[in-house]
């Protein structure tokens, strides 16, 4: 079996794009590359299928030239999961409209505190030089 | 025979009793006692169900089901060892007690603003995702699985859609979608190149190929459960999604979501890739998280941001194990992850109490808890102390099998990983000391509330975390049974059991 270039080219571009837009901040553009991205995927599975033959019922015709169904049980396995996965970021990025009236990702509180902490090279607030005699702990810290 | 054939067909149940539930809880949206009373029957019906799965396992072999009556190996086939049995338990346990501690919850606060007809469907499914997970014979019902548990876990990490849910949500739900993705990927390549997905089929195929294909299709597969399993360099995302959900969900996310992925890891390291381990990448990989992972844990100041990085650093731990490829790494691996499920639910449903009783995680301005509520500080030391691997605890035990099988391979980076699992175990030490210290010990600090006086600690919910740190404790006293169990397991894994049994009825 000799695969489909084509197909197989396809899918790298679009998976390609699709990766692009996921690191996007935009919960939209997130949105249009999961898309793309699993489509692309969904290629992959029918360049993995073999070359395109007859449909795969039984009885329509020879075994030898049908497609390969599992393949395409897979596939429509995945663009079920896809349509949920979509509806699910669509909830997310509306939501997020109408807490903040757009839809970017923000970076988390807590990590821009310690970064800025340790910008300013202090320790927080939390630290104070308390001995630990019975666990004798500062011993690795130090 | 009769009667073991019979019971073979207990395999689905630990995943079609929850989706089943699942549905009714849905149907009962309007009515949060039924719901309540429903979930509690499906969630006990489970540990019932897989308690015998693993008498099964452990007594008489490999169970297998090839579901849908397809003639193998065409049908999806569910498979129990010893290791999934083991995992299956301690998992439904876990979850049953998340759940009674969710439904205390429920009771205790009438007010809160998470719209609970949604939360017991969900938490349902995503039981029954983590049993399809752990039951999977091939690789697509394995992504199925973990489909099944991901959207519960977006669903019940957003619950509410509050704004910081939403920002912790959107993170989780990108990475684990390009995951999920590059999974896809691995499947269409594996079933290209052997024409198979099925993994008993798989283990005596993927020799057959040539080594770069070989290669791929394993960095593929290794690189999904990684990021599922929170391996470093894959592990960013864990620490910023995790600790803004509701008590009860961080608390079986932490406990299970990534051991899923280092069951994941072991399954296809040892039953598909068993001829050509990755020793080196693993072990090199399981020291960066251990290490990079407890920094994190050093610097924060958030009691579940600190514990949530030292699950990251402990997942560490257990591909220490997967690593050494020996028979005593394996069998350390699979003690640890049982150990560690049950410790970090404990930690997490405490914390959830601290923050009832304290109105905050942040150990800034929380303090002198041990003195206004003496119960809770005990149920915190416990598991911390467990966690940082005090002896007599499963804690030690399952670290110092863990060494042991280190300082038996012998290698310069064996010992290497040694070194920095003793000092991982050290730093947790200090992280826990520095929550107990400054939040339950100290005074709070100036300028912060001071610490309630007269604490009401809500009974269901005590109980249950009560019941969890037990369970840690039980395991440490059984850990001898245990470990010849989890020996065995590991014998298992590597024995070809698996392919020999689940293809028995192909080659015939």
């Amino acid at each position: 079996m000799s695969p489909n270039l084509t197909l197989a080219l396809v899918a790298g571009i679009l998976v390609a794009c699709g990766v692009y837009l996921l690191t996007e901040r935009s919960l939209t553009r997130i949105l249009v590359g999961v898309v793309i991205l699993s489509n692309g995927v969904n290629i992959l599975f029918l360049v993995a299928s073999g070359p395109a033959g007859r449909p795969p019922f039984v009885g329509s015709s020879d075994t030898a030239d049908s497609a390969d169904p599992l393949p395409q049980a897979m596939v429509l396995t995945a663009i079920v999961i896809t349509l949920a996965v979509t509806a699910y970021v669509l909830a997310m990025a509306y939501r997020s409209f109408q807490l903040h009236g757009h839809d970017e990702v923000s970076d988390d509180v807590e990590d821009a505190r310690i970064r800025e902490l340790a910008g300013r090279d202090e320790a927080s607030e939390s630290f104070e030089p308390i001995t630990f005699a019975d666990t004798g702990e500062d011993v690795v810290s130090e | 025979m009769i009667l073991s054939t019979s019971l073979t067909n207990l395999l689905p149940l630990p995943i079609l009793v929850p989706l089943l539930g699942a549905g009714v809880t849905l149907l009962l949206g309007h009515m949060p006692r039924a719901q309540r009373a429903v979930s509690t029957l499906c969630l006990l019906a489970v540990p019932l169900i897989t308690s015998v799965l693993l008498y099964l396992a452990d007594t008489r072999g490999v169970q297998h089901l090839w579901v849908g009556g397809w003639r193998p190996p065409l049908g999806i086939a569910l498979v129990a060892d010893r290791l999934s049995a083991l995992m299956l338990l301690v998992a439904s346990l876990v979850t049953l007690s998340v759940h009674v501690f969710a439904t205390g919850q429920d009771a205790e606060e009438r007010k809160v603003e998470t719209p609970v007809s949604i939360f017991h469907p969900t938490f349902l499914l995503l039981s029954a995702g983590v049993s399809n997970a752990f039951l999977a014979g091939d690789l697509f019902n394995l992504f199925v699985g973990f489909e099944m548990l991901l959207f519960s876990s977006y669903v019940l990490l957003t619950l509410g859609g509050t704004a910081d849910r939403i920002r912790a949500g959107a993170t989780y739900v990108v990475v684990n979608l390009l995951s999920s993705s590059l999974f896809l990927v691995a499947l269409a390549a594996v079933y290209a190149a052997t024409g198979t997905i099925n993994m008993a089929q798989l283990s005596l195929r993927l020799p057959d190929l040539g080594d770069n294909v070989q290669g791929a299709l394993q960095f593929a597969l290794l690189a999904v459960f990684a990021i599922k399993a929170a391996v470093f360099p894959l592990s960013a995302w864990l620490p910023d999604s995790y600790p803004t959900a509701p008590a009860p969900v961080t608390a079986v996310f932490a406990g299970l979501l990534t051991k899923v992925g280092v069951y994941a890891i072991l399954r296809t390291q040892t039953v598909l890739f068993d001829h050509r381990p990755l020793g080196t990448l693993l072990l090199v990989a399981a020291l960066a998280t251990m290490l990079v992972g407890i920094a994190g844990a050093v610097a924060q100041v958030e009691i579940k941001r600190i514990l949530s990085f030292t699950l990251v650093s402990h997942i560490g731990f257990m591909v220490f194990g997967i690593g050494l490829a020996t028979p005593d790494g394996l069998s350390g691996a699979i003690f640890y992850t049982a150990h560690h499920i049950t410790i970090q639910t404990a930690l997490f449903l405490v914390v959830g109490l601290v923050e009832r009783v304290g109105g905050t995680t942040s150990i800034d301005r929380l303090g002198g808890l041990a003195a206004a509520s003496p119960v809770l500080g005990a149920l915190f030391f416990v598991p911390a102390m467990n966690l940082a691997g005090i002896p007599p605890m499963s804690g030690f035990v399952g670290k110092l099998g863990l060494l042991d099988a280190g300082v038996r391979a012998g290698t310069p980076l064996a010992w290497l990983l040694v070194a920095g699992s003793v000092v991982t175990s050290l730093l947790t030490l200090y992280a826990v000391a520095k929550i107990w210290s400054r939040s339950f010990w100290a005074d709070p600090v100036e300028g912060a509330p001071p610490p309630p006086t007269k604490v009401r600690l809500p009974r269901l919910q005590t109980a249950t975390a009560m019941t969890m740190v037990a369970l840690t404790l039980l395991i440490a006293v059984l850990a001898g049974p245990l470990y010849a169990y989890t020996d065995r397991a590991a014998e298992t894994l590597r024995s070809g059991e698996y392919a020999r049994t689940v293809l028995a009825e192909v080659a015939s």
